[in-house]
C-alpha cells in the first residue's frame, strides 16, 4: 500500500549576539561550568529580565530572510514548567504575537535549480535552558546555568514537507540564510541548530494523518534518519490495523530508533501568559526596513545568478554558495579578471577543498588569498605551468605568505616549452620504446599518452604536454 | 521624632548618627518582644553606617537628607549579605549576593539599614499572621493585627523601632497596615520605584513603598527610592523632582472625588463617618467635594485575586529546592523533591494562592478567569480615567474597619480578603495612593484615609496629605511609644 509522508519542522536557532537575551551575561560557548552566568539569568529571586534589542533585530532579519510579514507590536509570554534546568521554572517565550509570521521558503529540490515553496508559520524569540550534567563522582545530576538565557529563535514551518530529502534541503537552506544574514554560529556539534520534526502519513488523496512529535534531533543527517523511522514506523502500525496517537517521541541517533516520551494526555500545560515583566515590543516601520535593507544577497538568490551570469553549472554554484564565506572568495577571484570563471570554481571545490577537508579547516584559517589563486590559475592557463605543478603550487600558497611565482621561482616548476631543449629527452624515450612507435604506427594513436608521461617524468614534471606532444608526432613521422 | 527633625540635628551637631542609631536598637530591644517587627536587626552593619556618616559629618561632606536615619526595610527586598526570607520557611537560609535597586539607593543617600520587617509570607495576607517566623502585633494594642502584609514595616514605625520603612504594596500591602498603625504610607504609580530585588508576588501589580511617621518623612524616602531603572523594564522612563521641599500643604480649589461604591454597608459606620469628617476639614480649608462612581469597584477584589495569583503561580514556581533556600530531607526522586519541599516550604495562604493561580491559567479555564480579569482590569482603570476628567483626588478609607484580633479572620480568608477592599482597585490601575491616619475610633485604634491620584501625581498627593497633616497638627504616634 502505498503511503504518503507530510512533515513540518521546528528549528532552534542559537542567536551569535554578544551578550544574553534578558541580561548582560557573555553569550559564548564552551566556557567554564556555570561562569558565564549571574542572579538574572539564573532566576534568582527579585532579579528581572530586561529585553536586548540586538535579539529583536536578528530575528526581524530572518524573518525579512523567510519574507514572513514583521508583526511591528509583539510581546513576550511564559511558558511555565518545572525542570532543574530551567531556574525561574518558566521559559521567557512568545505565544499568540510572535515577531514574525507568514512567510516562505523557496527550497531547491533538484539539480536544474528548481525550487518547491515551504510555507512557515512563524518565527519567535526566546531563552534556552541550561544543561543538566552527569557525573561518575556524584550521585545525583549537577545543573550548568551557561546556556540559559542564550537567545534562541524557533522557526516553525506549516507541513508542507512530503520527503527526507525535502526536509534536508530546507534545513539545509534554513542553516545557509542563517550564515549569510550571520545571526548564528550554526555549530550542530555544539547544538547551536537543534530541530524537533512532526511526522504523519496517510494514503494519497486522504486528509492528513494524525502527527507524532520527535524531539533531540540535532543532525540533519539525524533528521532524514528520524524521519524514516518515523514514516516506516507509522505505516507499519496502520498496516497491521492500527492507528496513530498523537504523542512526543524522543529520537535516539546511536540507536537509530525512537521511543515514547510522553502521549497527548501527559501533555504539558504550560500556561502561557503574557510576561509581566517586560513590555510589548514595538518596532517602528524604517526600522523593520532599515533591517530588511541590511539583508545581504540570499543563497539562493546567489546561486541562480551564479549559474545564469557565470554559466556555472547547478553542481558548482550550489557547493559555492553553501556558506557565504566561500561564495565571497570565489567572487572577490570573479573580481581579478585574471583567470577563467570555472576554473576558479573547479580550483576552489577541487583541491582547495579537498585540502581544507583533511585538515578540518575553513578558508579562513589559511593564508590563501583571492589574489594567490587566481595568480596561480593565471598560469596555468598562460602554460608557465602545469597542472600538476599547480597542485604544489597550491600546497605552498595555502599556508604561506609565498605568492605563486616566488614558488615555482624556488622550486623551478616552469614548464620547459623550448623545443630544442625538449628534443632531446623525446629523442632518448622514443628510442627506448620502439614498440610504442610500431604501435602508433600501426594505429593506436592513443600511446602518444604513455610516451608524453614519459617525457614529463624525465624533464621532471617541468616540460610543456602539448610541445612535447608535437615534438613526439613530429620525430615519429621523420623518423 | 521624624527623619527631617533627626536630620536637622544631625546636621546641627546636636546628635551623632551613633546616638540616633543607638537609641532605635535600645528602643528595639525595650519593645520587640511585645511587637516582633523585624525578621532580622541588623545591629552591626547599622552602627558601621552610622559611624560613616558621623565621619562625613565630621568631615564636613554634604549629607543626604536620609543620611544617619535608620529605616526599616520588609523582608521581601533583597540585601545583600542580609538574609531575605519573604517570612517563609522556603527562603529561611537565603541571603542574596546582590541588593535591590532601591537598597542600594538607601544606600547611597547613607541611610542606615536597621532591619529586614516581618510581613505575611511572601506578601499574601492582610494581617502580617502568615509568617514562618513571628506574627508581628499592633502596637496599639499587642491583641490586634497590624495589618498586612508589610506589618513589621508599619509597626517598627509606629513602635519607634525605624524612623522610616519600606514596604511592598500588591493590593494593599502598605496602606492597610498603615492605616491600621497610624502611620503614613505611600503606593506610588506602577514603575515609578524601581522592582529590582523585590522577591516577586504579582509582577504587574507590586510595588515598594516608603513608609513614616509624616508626609514629609515619605516624600523624603519616595524622592530617593523613585526613578528609571535600567534593570527593571517596567520602570517609567521620566524625570521626577523633589517631592519633599515642594510640599505645598494647600488644597485650595482642589476637587476632591467621593465614591459612593467606598462609603457603602460594607465600611463600618464610625469609620465612614471619620472619614467624611475629616473631608469637611478638608473642604474648610478651600476643597470641593463631587460624588462620583466607580461601578466596576464590585469586581475588583474578584480580578484582583485571579490576575495575582496567576502571576504568584509562576514567580512562586522557581521556589523548587533545586539552588537555594529549603529543600525536603527525604525523597526518592525529582518529583518527589519538588512535591515535598514546596508542600514543606510553603504555609497554606501561599498554596492556597499558588493554587488559585495554577487553576486560572490551565488551558480551558484561562479565557473564563485570566483573560477575564483582565478585562475587568482595563474596565476599572477607564472608570478611574474617567472619574479624574471629574475630580483631581479621589478620597475612600483605606479599609472597612480598624485593625483586627489576632486570630479572628486566620480561618476565613474570604473575610481577610475584604479587608483589601478599598486598595486593590489601585494597584489594578497601577495609580498612586497614599493612606494617613485620619482619626481614633472607639477601640482605641487608628483609622485610616486613602488619597488616590492618577498616575505619577504623588506630589499633588503629599501637599493635599500635607494640608491635612497641618490640620491635624501631626498625626499621634502608637500609646505603647508615649509611655
Amino acid at each position: 500500500m502505498n503511503y504518503e509522508m507530510t512533515i513540518g519542522l521546528e528549528v532552534h536557532a542559537e542567536l551569535n549576539t554578544a551578550t544574553k537575551i534578558y541580561c548582560s551575561c557573555k553569550n559564548a560557548f564552551g566556557a567554564e561550568v556555570n561562569s558565564n552566568c549571574c542572579p538574572i539569568c539564573t532566576g534568582m529571586p527579585g532579579t528581572l529580565p530586561t529585553l536586548n534589542e540586538k535579539v529583536v533585530e536578528y530575528a526581524v532579519k530572518m524573518g525579512h530572510a523567510l519574507n514572513c510579514k514583521i508583526n511591528p507590536v509583539s510581546k513576550q509570554d511564559r511558558k511555565n514548567y518545572f525542570y532543574p534546568d530551567l531556574p525561574k521554572a518558566y521559559q521567557i517565550s512568545q505565544f499568540d504575537i510572535p515577531l514574525c509570521e507568514n512567510g516562505y521558503l523557496d527550497v531547491m529540490v533538484d539539480e536544474k535549480g528548481n525550487t518547491k515553496r515551504i510555507g512557515v508559520t512563524r518565527i519567535h524569540i526566546e531563552e534556552d535552558a541550561g544543561k543538566l550534567l552527569h557525573d561518575e563522582s556524584f550521585a545525583g545530576s549537577l545543573v550548568d546555568f551557561n546556556r540559559c538565557g542564550v537567545p534562541l529563535i524557533e522557526i516553525v514551518s506549516e507541513p508542507d514537507m512530503h520527503s527526507s530529502a525535502e526536509a534536508k534541503a530546507y534545513l539545509e537552506t534554513i542553516k545557509s540564510i542563517l550564515q549569510y544574514i550571520d545571526i548564528s554560529d550554526c555549530k550542530m556539534q555544539e547544538g547551536s541548530i537543534r530541530c524537533d520534526i512532526n511526522v504523519s502519513v496517510c494514503r494519497p488523496g486522504e486528509p492528513m494523518g494524525t502527527r507524532c512529535e520527535m524531539k533531540n534531533v540535532n543532525t540533519f543527517s539525524g533528521a532524514v534518519r528520524a524521519i524514516e523511522y518515523e514514516a516506516k514506523r507509522q505505516i507499519e502500525v496502520l498496516e497491521a490495523g492500527g492507528e496513530i496517537h498523537q504523542e512526543t517521541r524522543r529520537w535516539d541517533d546511536a540507536k537509530g530508533q525512537n521511543f515514547l516520551l510522553r502521549s497527548k494526555e501527559d501533555s504539558h500545560d504550560y500556561r502561557y501568559f503574557p510576561e509581566p515583566d517586560l513590555l510589548t515590543i514595538v518596532i517602528d516601520e524604517e526600522k523593520i526596513q532599515r533591517l530588511k535593507e541590511e539583508l545581504p544577497e540570499l543563497p539562493n538568490k546567489k546561486l541562480k545568478r551564479y549559474m545564469e551570469s557565470y554559466g556555472l553549472p547547478h553542481f558548482d554554484a550550489n557547493l559555492l554558495t553553501e556558506n557565504p564565506d566561500k561564495a565571497a572568495f570565489f567572487e572577490s577571484c570573479v573580481e581579478k579578471e585574471n583567470c577563467k570563471t570555472k576554473n576558479i570554481s573547479n580550483w576552489l571545490l577541487g583541491d582547495v577543498s579537498r585540502i581544507l577537508n583533511e585538515k578540518n579547516l575553513v578558508l579562513a584559517d589559511t593564508s590563501l588569498t583571492p589574489e594567490k589563486l587566481t595568480d596561480m590559475i593565471a598560469l596555468i592557463e598562460k602554460g608557465t605551468i602545469s597542472v600538476t605543478a599547480g597542485k604544489t603550487v597550491l600546497e605552498q600558497i595555502i599556508f604561506s605568505d609565498k605568492t605563486p611565482e616566488q614558488v615555482v621561482e624556488e622550486k623551478g616548476l616552469a614548464q620547459i616549452s623550448d623545443t630544442g631543449a625538449l628534443s632531446a629527452i623525446v629523442k632518448s624515450i622514443l628510442d627506448a620504446n620502439p614498440k610504442s612507435i610500431a604501435d602508433y604506427k600501426g594505429g593506436k594513436t592513443n600511446v602518444i599518452g604513455f610516451l608524453i608521461g614519459q617525457c614529463m617524468r624525465q624533464s621532471k614534471g617541468q616540460g610543456n604536454p602539448a610541445v612535447l606532444k608535437d615534438l613526439i608526432e613530429k620525430q615519429i613521422k621523420e623518423g | 521624632m521624624t527623619a527631617a527633625s533627626l536630620s536637622e540635628k544631625l546636621r546641627k551637631k546636636e546628635c551623632s548618627a551613633v546616638e540616633i542609631t543607638r537609641s532605635v536598637l535600645e528602643q528595639i530591644e525595650k519593645t520587640e518582644d511585645k511587637i516582633g517587627s523585624f525578621v532580622t536587626v541588623c545591629e552591626e552593619q547599622a552602627l558601621k553606617k552610622a559611624e560613616e556618616v558621623d565621619r562625613k559629618i565630621a568631615a564636613g561632606e554634604a549629607l543626604s537628607s536620609l543620611a544617619g536615619i535608620p529605616i526599616g526595610v520588609k523582608d521581601n527586598i533583597c540585601t545583600k549579605d542580609v538574609l531575605t526570607t519573604c517570612s517563609s520557611k522556603m527562603l529561611y537560609n537565603f541571603v542574596p549576593p546582590y541588593d535591590a535597586t532601591v537598597v542600594s539607593r538607601l544606600k547611597q543617600a547613607d541611610a542606615v539599614i536597621i532591619g529586614k520587617c516581618n510581613m505575611d509570607e511572601f506578601a499574601m495576607g492582610s494581617s502580617c499572621e502568615t509568617s514562618y517566623f513571628k506574627k508581628t502585633k499592633n502596637p496599639w494594642d499587642p491583641a490586634y493585627v497590624p495589618g498586612g502584609s508589610s506589618g513589621g514595616s508599619a509597626a517598627c514605625v509606629s513602635a519607634g523601632e525605624a524612623v522610616l520603612s519600606l514596604g511592598s504594596d500588591t493590593g494593599g500591602s502598605i496602606r492597610l497596615p498603615a492605616s491600621y498603625c497610624g502611620v503614613v504610607g505611600l503606593k506610588p504609580t506602577y514603575g515609578s520605584v524601581s522592582r529590582y530585588g523585590l522577591v516577586a508576588f504579582a509582577s504587574s501589580l507590586d510595588q515598594i513603598g516608603p513608609l513614616g511617621r509624616s508626609v514629609e518623612d515619605v516624600a523624603n524616602l519616595y524622592e530617593v527610592i523613585c526613578g528609571r531603572d535600567p534593570m527593571d523594564a517596567t520602570s517609567a522612563a521620566r524625570e521626577y523632582g523633589a517631592f519633599a521641599q515642594k510640599i505645598n500643604r494647600s488644597v485650595k480649589g482642589l476637587r476632591i472625588g467621593i465614591p459612593k461604591e467606598y462609603f457603602g454597608d460594607g465600611v463600618e459606620p464610625e469609620i465612614k463617618a471619620a472619614v467624611l469628617e475629616s473631608v469637611d476639614r478638608l473642604v474648610k480649608e478651600g476643597a470641593q467635594t463631587v460624588s462620583i462612581s466607580l461601578p466596576s469597584t464590585d469586581y475588583a477584589l474578584s480580578a484582583y485575586y485571579i490576575i495575582s495569583s496567576a502571576e504568584a503561580s509562576s514567580n512562586l514556581a522557581r521556589f523548587d529546592g533545586v539552588k537555594y533556600g529549603y529543600r525536603a530531607k527525604d525523597f526518592t526522586n525529582l518529583i518527589d523533591m519538588y512535591e515535598k519541599t514546596r508542600s514543606e516550604g510553603f504555609g497554606d495562604e501561599v498554596k492556597r494562592r499558588i493554587m488559585l493561580g495554577t487553576f486560572v491559567l490551565s488551558s480551558g479555564f484561562y479565557d473564563a478567569y485570566y483573560k477575564r480579569a483582565k478585562q475587568m482590569q482595563q474596565k476599572i482603570a477607564q472608570e478611574y480615567a474617567e472619574a479624574f476628567s471629574q475630580c483631581d483626588i479621589i478620597l475612600t478609607p483605606t479599609s472597612p474597619s480598624t485593625a483586627f484580633r489576632m486570630g479572628e479572620r486566620t480561618d476565613d480568608p474570604l473575610k481577610m480578603y475584604a479587608a483589601d477592599i478599598c486598595t486593590v482597585t489601585v494597584n489594578i490601575a497601577g495609580l498612586p495612593a497614599i493612606s494617613v491616619p485620619c482619626a481614633t475610633a472607639s477601640n482605641g485604634l487608628p483609622v485610616g484615609m486613602q488619597m488616590i491620584g492618577p498616575k505619577f501625581s504623588e506630589q499633588m498627593l503629599f501637599d493635599a496629605a500635607g494640608c491635612f497633616e497641618n490640620i491635624c497638627g501631626g498625626f499621634g504616634v502608637a500609646p505603647s511609644v508615649k509611655a
